[in-house]
């Protein structure tokens, strides 16, 4: 009760703060480009049902529909088939204890201006923590390539070949899930996976081995640019949908001033 | 030809008017009970005396003759709704002749009746008949105006009639309607006035249009000896027709049913043309006038516009014509358009003319006309009347 | 001669706008079978099927022998003007907005006499060629052009209430990520439209064409309601031909597709999205259904022939292009003055129906088609030899084509 109290007492101080890690979910928000025979993500979409008007005098209020995966979401490992037959591998049964965790920041982001194809390898993770320690279990690792200031056509930057995002090899993800034993991997851009990674082997590392441990993915994450490499506390808790392989969220990080 | 039987024994009396109105409040349930009583309190009888019952009009609703009985506390034997609007009058005089003659009634009261309000006219023209609403309203709305605009265009093309010929026609009617007291257009009307007027569906101009108003004309048809009895002055029907939907296979109207029924008419009544001394034509538009000139036997096809061209028409003059000024002066009151004509020859052979008299005449024709369902008129009609 | 329609003057702010007003519009049910014609631009009348003689206006009995068969034929659409008036005074708003109107009787070849518009070319006494077009009202009416071609007849003052020219109009072409909507919009450049506006969606996708996009690409997802009312706000006002060429053509039956989600985003491209442009476009484009020498006037559906009865290896898709078909037949309605065009198209030419056999609908072929159809004031067309079929064999009997569709 004390941390806790301590904890508040800062907050409210205003020297603990809080970073929205949130993008803004819009019908115009780019979802994840797969061959349209495919199923397809729906993108967000509002429908009002009233405002102050003769479909509801006194109040406004919508609908609104979208993916699980839609805007900055949360990725369950049964979102994968690695990870189809973990236990507690849903929105719903993932254990609320795991909502809230560290983070590690490792900032790609002059390397992913440079190169759109830019790929996170273990050799840049090691440089990574020979400067900030090394990765604790627990944590998540976020990869910072500044993508979220980019918009539309720039964000999704789809080329006749496909998208061309930042993205992990399959060696670093094994190594930050195997050696490191992360809680997971987040991004900003729209996958956990480079543009290119079905050409990996496993096409979609992050998604592969990452779910396949029963970890989880964050995607579409804003303001990584304001956290420090180590240090910020996460708030990410997805909607509890039954089954669900995971949800829009809003991300926070809190971090001391 | 084997004639029909004449109406021998009957008599048409009362001629009554109603003083027409531009526009009027009341509906026609108000102005052809005005024309009934009227009827009764010139003839001296009791409304229940009416036991037999004629009525036209356009604006009743959703009543007819039916319901006017009711309406008006009347009990007839003989009831009939003659929904033929410029041919009513003679219709409905021939009806009920035949029905006075046969007994089936004693005293039949004949009225037509109509009430106008702004836009009735149009609302009524939208709905005309299922024909019009079909196939010639919806082709510029422009009404009678239009469908007599083109049958005159096409009369003027064929027969080489000329805007001046009509005017003839309008400004004498015009000149006989100044001393007639419910003409509602009591200004004199020039040639120069006519042909600088105001264009309303070429080659129609205002002056060839009549003006829609509210009235109600009527008349009573009894035997010969009951009117006698009662001092009043009667006609004797000396023969009429009626035809519908004359000459089907004309691409247009430029003749009429009386020219199915004409050599009839005449052999039924006796008489030549020469022995008509009033003609009362049906008047909504000059051209209407031309073409019964000459199918009821004036002169011959396509010669009316000579035929206005060396006659007067006005009552003083050598062809007395529409002497009330017509509907083309007096305003067309709906149904009871059909009826001017007649109740107009009867007053002028009874020298009961409310204007001015034509010297010594005894004889009349009355012609109707009426019912454009699409693209021509459909009833026509016409009785030749004689003092009793 | 008909005189030159000159282009559109900018409008003067300080007046009020025309109001569009509807000619007379109540018929019989029988007269009906005129729009029907004229809605395909043929030419027909009932024909005694006893005796053979032609009926004008429409009955339910033959005049000449009283026989009750009166099927709708085509008939000989030649005649002679044999009157003629202009109407310069009339009680009717909307005539009253737009006199002097002409008319005339014709004494068609085939025997009637028809009460009809006049083109400014037809001439008394001579020879016209009689129409059936669609008026303000979506009414069938008898329009007589001149019995030759004469120059830029298109322009003529009452013609053009029944037909939907796009020389000099503003064209919305709703979707131009496709082959369809790209010809089309060019097209209608080609065909002297003052504007051609060009939706496109998530234009954060690449899309094949993009490159050669004809017109001016504005923003534009039918799927996204605010996407639908935020163009309309900025540009509902400057359209009057709106074309929707959004498609969303999915192979598959209902057992294919083991789930709602491919039908439910057909269903908001094909039903939806026609129902947000309604909405959001439909009002200001029908406020200015008589506004100035180049009113608003036209809304055009791009829609399947299968709506009308389904193919069963598009099973799902037809079933939403029927929905769009019904939508379609409402707005009509509701958007008088406003023509509401439905092209019925067969198989398109894409990547959609790589396993159907031709013939196919090209791009090219399907903006020509609809753009004959604006310019001669058709409703309802068929593009394409499927789809011409396949509203034969409906119109033949209905039941009888979704049974042989559902054989395959
Ligand atoms: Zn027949």
């Amino acid at each position: 009760m004390t941390q806790l109290a301590a904890f508040a007492a800062e907050l409210l101080a205003g020297r603990i703060k809080v970073i929205d890690l949130t993008q803004t979910l819009s019908p115009e928000f780019p979802t994840i480009a797969l061959p349209p025979e495919f199923g397809q993500c729906a993108p967000f979409r509002l429908e009002e049902i009233s405002r102050y008007d003769s479909r509801g005098p006194a109040w406004y209020w919508n609908n609104f529909s979208c993916g699980e995966h839609t805007g900055t979401h949360f990725d369950a490992p049964i979102h994968w088939v690695s990870g189809k037959d973990l236990a507690n591998n849903t929105t719903d049964t993932i254990p609320a204890q795991n909502f809230i965790a560290p983070a590690c920041v490792i900032d790609c982001a002059r390397e992913a201006a440079a190169n759109a194809d830019f790929v996170l390898t273990v050799a840049v993770i090691e440089a990574w923590e020979a400067k900030h320690g090394r990765i604790p279990a627990g944590n998540w690792v976020f990869l910072r390539t500044d993508w979220s200031k980019k918009s539309g056509a720039a964000y999704a930057n789809l080329q006749a070949d496909g998208a061309h995002t930042p993205g992990p090899d399959p060696e670093a993800v094994r190594f930050l899930v195997e050696q490191r034993d992360v809680l997971g991997f987040g991004v900003e851009t729209i996958g956990t996976d480079a543009g290119q990674a079905h050409h990996f082997t496993p096409p979609y590392p992050a998604h592969f081995y990452m779910h396949g441990k029963g970890r989880y993915g964050l995607q579409c994450l804003a303001n990584l640019d304001r956290l420090p490499p180590t240090g910020a506390l996460i708030v990410s808790p997805p909607l509890k949908i039954k089954g669900g392989s995971g949800s829009p969220l809003r991300v926070l990080a809190l971090v001391a001033s | 030809m084997s004639l029909r039987a004449a109406y021998d024994g009957v008599v048409a009396a009362v001629p009554v008017t109603v003083p027409y109105e531009r526009y009027s409040i009341h509906g026609a349930h108000w102005w052809i009970g005005r024309a009934l009583h009227e009827a009764v309190r010139v003839a001296g009888l009791r409304p229940r005396d009416i036991d037999g019952l004629c009525v036209s009009s356009f604006s009743l609703g959703n009543d007819t003759a039916v319901g006017l009985t009711q309406h008006f506390g009347l009990s007839p034997r003989w009831l009939d709704h003659i929904p033929m609007g410029g041919a009513a009058g003679v219709v409905g005089l021939r009806r009920a002749a035949r029905a006075v003659q046969m007994g089936d009634a004693d005293i039949v009261a004949c009225v037509a009746g109509d009430t106008n309000a702004p836009d009735s006219f149009r609302r009524m023209l939208a709905g005309f008949s299922r024909f019009a609403a079909d196939a010639s309203y919806p082709y510029g709305a422009g009404g009678p105006n239009a469908s007599f605009a083109l049958l005159t265009d096409a009369y003027m093309r064929r027969y080489g009639a000329t805007r001046e010929d009509f005017g003839r026609i309008c400004v004498a009617q015009r000149q006989n309607a100044l001393s007639f007291p419910h003409a509602l257009m009591k200004r004199p009307l020039t040639m120069e006035q006519y042909l600088a007027a105001r264009p309303i569906a070429d080659p129609v101009a205002l002056f060839d249009c009549v003006m829609p108003c509210a009235g109600a004309e009527a008349f009573l048809v009894m035997r010969e000896d009951t009117a006698r009895a009662m001092g009043l002055p009667g006609v004797r029907v000396l023969a009429t027709i009626e035809r519908h939907n004359a000459f089907p296979e004309d691409p247009i109207q430029l003749r009429g049913g009386w020219a199915m029924d004409c050599g009839e008419l005449y052999a039924m009544a006796g008489l030549t043309p020469d022995g008509i001394d009033v003609v009362q034509t049906y008047d909504d538009y000059p051209v209407i006038i031309m073409l019964q000139f000459e199918d009821l036997g004036f002169c011959a096809k396509g010669e009316a516009p000579a035929f206005v061209r060396h006659h007067d028409l006005t009552c003083g003059g050598t062809f007395p014509h529409n002497t009330s000024g017509g509907q083309l002066s007096v305003g067309q009151a709906g149904a009871a358009g059909g009826y001017l004509g007649l109740v107009e020859a009867m007053r002028q052979i009874t020298g009961q003319a409310l204007g001015a008299q034509v010297a010594g005449a005894k004889t009349a024709l009355a012609a109707g006309f009426g019912m454009i369902n699409y693209d021509r008129g459909l009833c026509s009609g016409a009785a030749i009347l004689a003092a009793a | 001669m008909t005189a030159k329609l000159p282009p559109p003057q900018r409008k003067n702010p300080l007046l009020p706008t025309r109001q569009p007003l509807l000619p007379p519009s109540s018929r019989s049910r029988t007269a009906l079978g005129l729009t029907a014609a004229a809605a395909e631009g043929r030419f027909a009348l009932q024909v005694c099927a006893d005796c053979g003689a032609v009926q004008y206006p429409p009955r339910e009995a033959c005049h000449a022998c009283l026989g009750a068969n009166l099927p709708w034929r085509e008939v000989p659409a030649g005649g002679a003007l044999i009157a003629e008036t202009t109407v310069r005074i009339t009680a009717d708003p909307y005539f009253r907005q737009r006199t002097p109107w002409r008319t005339g009787i014709v004494a068609l070849d085939c025997g009637p006499s028809v009460v009809a518009h006049l083109h400014g070319d037809v001439v008394p006494d001579g020879r016209v060629r009689m129409t059936l077009r669609l008026d303000k009202s979506g009414q069938g009416v008898m329009l007589a052009l001149p019995g030759q071609d004469t120059p830029d007849m298109q322009d003529d003052r009452q013609m053009r209430e029944m037909t939907c020219d796009p020389k000099g109009r503003r064209v919305l072409v709703t979707d131009g990520r496709n082959a369809f909507g790209q010809a089309m919009a060019r097209a209608f450049i080609d065909v002297g439209a003052a504007g051609v506006f060009v939706g496109v969606a998530d234009a954060w996708k690449p899309f094949p064409g993009q490159d050669k996009l004809a017109g001016e690409v504005v923003p534009l997802d039918i799927t996204d309601t605010d996407s639908v009312h935020r163009l309309a706000a900025s540009l509902g006002g400057r359209v009057e031909i709106l074309v929707n060429t959004a498609l969303h053509v999915r192979p598959g039956g209902i057992l294919d597709r083991r789930d709602t989600v491919t039908a439910r985003e057909e269903m908001e491209a094909t039903y939806f999205g026609p129902m947000r442009l309604a909405q959001a476009f439909g009002p200001v484009l029908r406020s200015r259904g008589a506004d100035g020498t180049h009113p608003a006037c036209a809304w055009v559906n791009i829609l399947s022939a299968y709506a009308l009865a389904p193919t069963p290896t598009f099973g799902a898709f037809a079933a939403t292009q029927a929905a769009a078909l019904s939508l379609a037949h409402s707005l009509r309605a509701e958007l008088r003055p406003l023509r509401v065009v439905n092209a019925l198209v067969g198989p398109l030419d894409d990547e959609w129906h790589q396993a159907v056999p031709p013939p196919k609908v090209a791009p090219a072929a399907l903006a020509a088609s609809v753009l004959r159809a604006l310019r001669d004031g058709i409703e309802d067309l068929a593009v394409g030899d499927i789809a011409q079929d396949l509203l034969a064999r409906w119109k033949d009997n209905p039941t009888t084509l979704a049974r042989e569709l559902a054989a395959g």
